[in-house]
C-alpha cells in the first residue's frame, strides 16, 4: 500500500498538475472570455462611493 | 433582493451564487489534492517498517519533562534532528531514525539550530552540569546566549495529574497499558529514587530507563528532575552498537 | 413567534442573538476553567478568557440598548474597515517591538528576565511570530478583504453584526494565544501554537469569516468576482483545512490547557511543515496577492497588467505552493521521495511567483513617474520587488544542496524577513496609507514627508536585517561544517554562537529602524484622523461626500 500511493505521489502529481495548468491556460486565453476579462479587470476603477442598492438592482445590473 | 421579481435576477442569483460556490470548492479541490496525495502514503509507513529495538515511550517523569521543554520554548533554538551529513554525525552523533520520534505527540525536530541539536544530548554530559547549564548558562559555557533557568530547580513539580496525561496519550496512539497509568503518579517518584522499591517492577515498564534523582536534592520533586530526566533520555533508547541501519527490516 | 418580536423590540436580531449565546457558552466554560482546570496555568488564563467573554457581553447590550446593529443597504460598512487599520498599526508596532526585544536578547542573553521565565526567548519568539503574522498580517488581511469585497462587489458586507464578531472574535483570539505563550501555554508547533481551546475558538470565528465573505459574494451587484477576491477566498478557505488538520489533538482535560497532536514523529514533522509552509503560501502570500491586486490598480488608477495572467498565477501558485512543504525537512526521517516532491514543487514555485511579481509591477506601466511623485506606490512597488526577491530566493534554498547549508541557520530568518518585512510590511502599510485618507474622507495623509521618511528608514533596515542574517547564516553553516587539518571539526558548536555576535547586534539595529518606520506612520495615521491634512495629495482619489457618516 504504502509502495503504491508513495509512487502515485510522485507521477500522479505532476499528471494532475499538468491537466490542470492546461485547463487554465484554456480558460484563461479563450478568445471570447476576453471581454469578461477586461470588464472584470477595470472594475476597483469604476467603482462608487455607495453600494448599488437593490431598488437599482433590477436595471443598474446586465446579465449576461 | 429576497422579493426578485423577473425571472432574470432569480437566474442571476442563481448562477453567481453558483459561481462562488464553484470557486470555493475548486480551490479545496486544488489544495485538498497537493495534501492528500503527498501526506497520505505516510500513514502507512507504519506498516512497513519495524520497530527499533529500544525505542519505548516515556517514562511519566520523563513526559513530564517534555511537556516543561515544550514550555519553555526550547524547540525554538534547539533541533531533534540529526542529518546524515558527516559533519553532523561527528557533532552530534548516529544520524535520527523515524522510529526515534514514533511516540513523540508533537514532534520536536525543530528549524533552527541557535543552540546545538539535542536530539542525541542524552548521557553526554552529567545531571551536575545540566542542573548548573540550566540555572546558568554561562557558569559553564561563558559565551552561550542561553536563558537562565533558575526557576526549575525552585518550582515543585506537580504531577498529581500525570495519569490523565498518558491517558490522552494512549488516545492519539502511545501504548501505556492501564498498569502504566494506574502507577504513573508513583512512577514518578519511583524513578528519582535507585532504591525504591518498585524498582524491578519500573523496570519492567520502562526497560532501560534512568533511575536517580536528576536535581541533586533527593527531598524535593523539582521541575530540574523532570527536565533532565527528559534531556537525559534523549538520543540514547536505540544501541547503535547493535543497530544495523542496512538490515532488511531497517530499510525503506 | 413572540419571543422573536420581542426580541426585535429589543433591538436585536438572530445574529446578536446568536452571538449572545456564543459569548454566553464561552462565558461560562472559562468560569469552569477557572475553578476546576487541572493546570496552574488554565486556572489563571481562564480568569482573561472570562473577562474577554464579559466584555464581549457587555458590547453586545450596548449594541442592543442602541437599538441594534444597524445594517443600512445603501451604505458600505466602513466603521469595521476603520476598526482593522487600527488593529493592523497597534499589533503591528506590538509584534515589531517584541521582534526587537529578541533580537537583542540574542545579543545581549542577559536581557532574558529570569523570574519564572516569563520574558524568555523561548516563550517571546512565538508571541513575535505569532503577532507579526496573525495579528498584524491578519488584521490587515480582515481590513483588506471586507473593503475589497464590499467595493468589487459594490454590496454592503453580508451578516448584520457577524462581521464584527469576526473582527473582534479574531483579535480575542489573539489575546488568548499571546497570554498563553508568556504564563507556558503552547503545543509548540511553530506557528500554530494555540492550544486546543483558542484553536476550536479561530475554527469557530473562520468559518464565519468564510461565510461573511460568500455571502458578500452571493449578493453582489457586479457580474464578476474581481481576481482579488479569488485570493482572498483561496487564502480564507485554505487556513480554514490546514488550521484543523494540523491542530488535531486529543486535550488531557476539557478546562485544561494541554493537548497532544493527535499525530507523531514523521507525520506529525509532514503535518506540520505541510501548514507551516501553506502558512506562508495562503496566509503571507495569496491573501497580500489579494491586496496587491485591488490596492496597486486603484493607486495608480490603471487596471491590472493582465487580467489573463493573473488567472493563470492564481491556479498554478495555489496547487503548487501545497505541495511545497517537504522542504522543511531535507535530510530528515522523513522519506526520501516526500523531499525530493517537495524541492520539485518549490522550484516550480517559482514561475507562477514571478509571473504574478510582474503582473504586479506591469500595471504600473504608462504611470511610472509616480514612483517618483508618490511615495506610497514605491512602497507597495518595493514590495512586488521584495516578494519577487524571496519567491527567487525561495526555490534556491529548497534545493537540497543548497539546504543541506542553509537549514537550522539565520540564513533561514534572513529570507523568511525579506519576505515578511519586504512583501507583507511594505504591501500592509501601503494599503493602510491608501485606506486611511479613503476611510476618514481626508485629502491626503498629514505628511507625505513622513511617509517617505518611513519609506528609506524602513528599506535601510530591511537592508541591514537580510545581509546580516545572509553573513551570520553562510558563515554559521560552513563553520558547522569545516574540518581542520588533521581531519577533525574546526570549530566548538559555541565558537560559531560567539561568531555571530556582530551580525545579531545589526540585525537588531535593522529592526529596530523598521519599527522606527513603523512609528513613524502610527503618528501620521494619528493626525491624518484626527483631521490635521493640509496638503491635497493628487494621488488619494477624491472621495464625493455623497455618504452620510454612520
Amino acid at each position: 500500500m504504502y509502495e503504491t500511493l508513495s509512487t502515485f505521489a510522485q507521477t500522479g502529481g505532476l499528471l494532475i498538475f499538468v491537466l490542470l495548468f492546461a485547463g487554465v491556460l484554456a480558460y484563461a486565453l479563450w478568445p471570447r472570455n476576453q471581454a469578461k476579462f477586461d470588464a472584470a479587470a477595470n472594475a476597483p476603477l469604476s467603482e462608487s462611493d455607495a453600494p448599488v442598492t437593490s431598488g437599482q438592482n433590477e436595471d443598474g445590473i446586465h446579465v449576461r | 433582493m429576497a422579493q426578485s421579481k423577473s425571472r432574470w435576477s432569480k437566474l442571476h442569483n442563481k448562477l453567481f451564487e453558483q459561481n462562488s460556490l464553484i470557486l470555493t470548492v475548486g480551490v479545496l479541490v486544488t489544495v485538498s489534492i497537493g495534501g492528500i496525495v503527498e501526506i497520505a502514503p505516510l500513514f502507512y509507513l507504519d506498516s512497513t517498517i519495524e520497530e527499533v529495538e529500544g525505542v519505548r515511550p516515556y517514562t511519566p517523569l520523563e513526559q513530564i519533562g517534555r511537556d516543561i521543554y515544550i514550555r519553555e520554548g526550547c524547540y525554538n533554538c534547539h533541533s531533534q534532528m540529526v542529518r546524515p551529513l558527516r559533519d553532523e554525525v561527528e557533532r552530534y552523533g548516529h544520524y535520527s531514525l523515524a522510529a526515534e520520534s514514533m511516540y513523540d505527540h508533537p514532534f520536536q525536530w525543530g528549524s533552527k539550530r541557535t543552540g546545538p541539536d539535542l536530539a542525541r544530548v542524552g548521557g553526554k554530559y552529567s545531571d551536575e552540569w545540566h542542573n548548573d547549564h540550566l540555572t546558568d548558562p554561562r557558569s559553564v559555557v561563558p559565551e552561550s546566549i542561553m536563558p537562565s533557568y533558575p526557576f526549575l530547580a525552585e518550582s515543585e513539580l506537580d504531577f498529581d495529574n500525570i495519569a490523565a496525561n498518558l491517558r490522552a496519550l494512549r488516545m492519539v496512539g502511545v501504548p501505556y497499558t492501564d498498569e502504566m497509568i494506574e502507577t504513573a503518579v508513583a512512577d514518578v517518584t519511583t524513578q528519582l529514587d535507585p532504591y525504591a522499591m518498585d524498582f524491578d517492577g519500573f523496570q519492567a515498564r520502562y526497560p532501560g530507563a534512568l533511575m536517580r534523582d536528576f536535581d541533586g536534592d533527593p527531598s524535593r520533586v523539582t521541575e530540574m528532575d523532570a527536565l533532565v530526566a527528559y534531556l537525559q533520555v534523549l538520543g540514547t533508547m536505540v544501541d547503535f552498537s547493535t543497530y544495523e541501519a542496512e538490515a532488511d527490516e531497517n530499510l525503506r | 413567534m413572540s419571543i422573536a418580536q420581542g426580541l426585535r423590540r429589543a433591538g436585536t436580531d438572530p445574529s446578536t442573538a446568536a452571538v449572545f449565546i456564543i459569548t454566553t457558552l464561552g462565558a461560562l466554560w472559562s468560569l469552569f476553567a477557572a475553578a476546576y482546570a487541572p493546570d496552574a496555568a488554565m486556572r489563571g488564563q481562564s480568569w482573561l478568557i472570562l473577562g474577554g467573554f464579559l466584555t464581549g457581553i457587555i458590547m453586545l447590550v450596548g449594541v442592543i440598548a442602541n437599538g441594534g446593529v444597524i445594517d443600512d443597504e445603501r451604505e458600505y460598512n466602513e466603521n469595521l474597515i476603520k476598526a482593522g487599520v487600527i488593529a493592523t498599526m497597534f499589533w503591528g508596532i506590538a509584534g515589531l517591538l517584541v521582534g526587537v526585544i529578541i533580537a537583542l536578547q540574542l545579543a545581549f542573553p542577559v536581557l532574558n528576565i529570569e523570574a519564572f521565565g516569563f520574558t524568555n526567548f523561548g516563550r517571546l519568539r512565538p508571541l513575535h511570530t505569532s503577532a507579526v503574522i496573525f495579528a498584524f498580517g491578519g488584521n490587515a488581511l480582515l481590513a483588506t478583504s471586507f473593503y475589497v469585497v464590499q467595493r468589487t462587489c459594490r454590496t454592503r458586507i453580508a451578516g448584520g453584526i457577524w462581521p464584527w464578531f469576526v473582527f473582534w472574535g479574531y483579535n480575542f483570539f489573539i489575546v488568548i494565544a499571546a497570554s498563553g505563550y508568556i504564563i507556558g501555554i503552547t503545543q509548540s508547533k511553530e506557528y500554530a501554537e494555540p492550544e486546543w481551546y483558542a484553536d476550536l475558538w479561530l475554527t469557530l470565528v473562520w468559518v464565519v469569516y468564510l461565510l461573511v465573505f460568500l455571502g458578500t459574494l452571493w449578493k453582489r451587484k457586479e457580474p464578476h468576482i474581481y481576481v482579488a477576491n479569488w485570493f482572498y477566498l483561496a487564502f480564507i478557505v485554505t487556513i480554514a483545512v490546514l488550521h484543523v488538520v494540523n491542530n488535531l489533538a486529543m486535550p488531557v482535560s476539557f478546562l485544561g490547557s494541554r493537548s497532544y497532536s493527535l499525530f507523531a514523529g514523521v507525520q506529525d514533522a509532514l503535518t506540520q511543515w505541510w501548514y507551516g509552509h501553506n502558512a506562508v503560501g495562503f496566509f503571507l502570500t495569496a491573501g497580500f496577492l489579494g491586496i496587491m491586486y485591488y490596492f496597486i490598480p486603484k493607486r495608480v488608477q490603471r487596471p491590472v497588467y493582465s487580467y489573463r495572467l493573473s488567472i493563470i498565477h492564481f491556479w498554478s501558485l495555489i496547487f503548487i505552493y501545497i505541495w511545497a512543504g517537504p522542504h522543511h525537512l531535507h535530510y530528515t526521517a522523513l522519506p526520501e521521495w516526500a523531499q525530493t516532491l517537495g524541492m520539485t514543487f518549490s522550484i516550480m514555485l517559482w514561475m507562477p511567483s514571478w509571473g504574478g511579481m510582474i503582473n504586479g509591477l506591469m500595471t504600473l506601466s504608462g504611470a511610472w513617474d509616480k514612483l517618483r511623485t508618490d511615495p506610497v506606490v514605491r512602497m507597495l512597488v518595493l514590495s512586488v520587488a521584495f516578494y519577487g526577491m524571496s519567491t527567487f530566493e525561495g526555490p534556491v534554498m529548497s534545493i537540497r544542496a543548497v539546504n543541506a547549508l542553509s537549514h537550522y541557520t539565520d540564513w533561514t530568518v534572513g529570507h523568511v524577513h525579506s519576505g515578511a518585512l519586504g512583501w507583507v510590511g511594505f504591501i500592509s502599510f501601503g494599503a493602510m496609507y491608501c485606506l486611511v485618507p479613503w476611510l476618514w474622507k481626508r485629502k491626503g495623509m498629514h505628511s507625505k514627508a513622513l511617509v517617505d521618511w518611513h519609506f528609506w528608514i524602513a528599506t535601510f533596515g530591511i537592508l541591514l536585517y537580510i545581509t546580516s542574517m545572509w553573513v551570520a547564516g553562510i558563515m554559521q553553516g560552513l563553520m558547522w561544517r569545516a574540518y581542520n587539518e588533521l581531519g577533525f571539526l574546526e570549530f566548538s558548536f559555541v565558537e560559531t554562537v560567539e561568531a555571530m555576535h556582530i551580525q545579531y547586534i545589526i540585525r537588531a539595529v535593522g529592526g529596530l529602524l523598521y519599527l522606527s518606520g513603523a512609528l513613524i506612520m502610527a503618528y501620521n495615521v494619528y493626525r491624518t484622523i484626527k483631521g490635521d491634512v493640509t496638503e491635497e495629495d493628487e494621488h488619494v482619489i477624491p472621495q464625493t461626500a455623497a455618504i452620510p457618516a454612520q
